[in-house]
């Protein structure tokens, strides 16, 4: 297949192997990842709970979030290299993963959940105030399935270190 | 450090009915671990954005107070939930975690930062120390793993 092929190339790259077969490029590379994605849900979840009417309630829905997204792009940036560097280094077997195949399913649901939302009801976000009462039903829904569906990114993610090395190896 | 002493207990847990079970069902362990990354995410986002605000970096039209009400509980409510979680994973694999130096490491600056995080409040390098400590105690975590 050809989609095999290119994932054994990107296997044997220079930045692919040296992460693979130094014993310290890995977990480095990895906790950089964690703390990226703790700050990526982190932030989303602050924004997420104030649409929901759950905290924050004392700040204007559209002051939190400009307080918060630059932090929440800056921290997504530096998980899709860090994510793409550990991808590279074992390509074949993750691209063949279950864990990691549902992984990526669940962030482009939250990717499309989320530009439904800002080309949607979202749009008339500076009118919502600070009473939890001003936000519309839909945008509440948003933020909950939001919510929901970066959970399952981390749970696939840490079930994707779980199994990985259980794939049999087929090419 | 790693003492005979410690050495026992670990080997003492690692045989008690609790662990066996930890032990044997594979789920366990990695929901444990998915549910103490999301309250580590809900921690180290509050904390950054306490500390963007100390730093006069992040929301400084409004009081220093408002944002300290906000964010600072979160940090005291998660703890039992990283601390819960965390006693699973030790149950369950003792000597991995225990007696493992980079584990030692993290709990000691884990005391730093509850100490920061308790006794001080104003001064810009206090936000950039608690910082610190808050993303080193991520990195050790997942050191403990190579360790």
């Amino acid at each position: 297949m050809e989609l095999d092929t290119l994932l054994r190339t990107l296997e044997a790259t220079g930045f692919a192997t040296a992460i693979r077969e130094n014993e310290s490029l890995f977990p480095w590379i990895e906790s950089l990842h964690v703390l990226a994605i703790t700050l990526v849900v982190g932030s989303i979840a602050i924004v997420d709970l104030r649409l929901i009417g759950l905290a924050s309630l004392d700040r204007a829905a559209a002051r939190l979030t400009s307080d918060v997204l630059p932090c929440t792009w800056a921290a997504f940036a530096l998980a899709a290299i860090t994510g793409s560097l550990l991808f590279s280094s074992n390509a074949f077997n993750y691209a063949h993963n279950a864990y990691f195949q549902a992984k990526f399913v669940f962030l482009a649901l939250a990717g499309l959940n989320m530009a439904v939302f800002h080309l949607g009801v979202g749009r008339a976000i500076a009118h919502w105030g600070t009473v939890p009462q001003g936000i519309p039903l839909p945008a509440r829904i948003a933020a909950g399935t939001s919510l929901l569906l970066w959970i399952g990114v981390v749970a696939f993610g840490r079930w994707t270190g779980f199994t990985l090395h259980a794939t049999p190896l087929v090419s | 450090m790693r003492t005979q002493a410690l050495d026992r207990f670990c080997s003492w847990l690692e045989q008690t009915p609790l662990s066996q079970t930890i032990q044997s069902t594979s789920w366990v362990v990695p929901t444990v671990q998915t549910i103490h990354i999301l309250a580590i995410a809900a921690v180290m986002s509050s904390v950054l954005m306490l500390d963007l605000r100390l730093l006069g970096i992040v929301g400084t039209d409004q009081p220093l107070a408002r944002v300290t009400g906000r964010f600072r509980p979160v940090i005291w409510w998660t703890l039992p939930i990283l601390l819960a979680t965390g006693a699973v994973m030790i149950i369950g694999e003792p000597a991995r975690s225990l007696a493992n130096p980079v584990f030692q490491l993290k709990m000691l600056l884990l005391l730093a930062a509850i100490g920061v995080t308790a006794f001080f409040k104003g001064p810009r390098l206090i936000a950039v120390l608690s910082l610190a400590l808050w993303i080193g105690i991520v990195f050790a975590g997942r050191w403990i793993a190579y360790f």
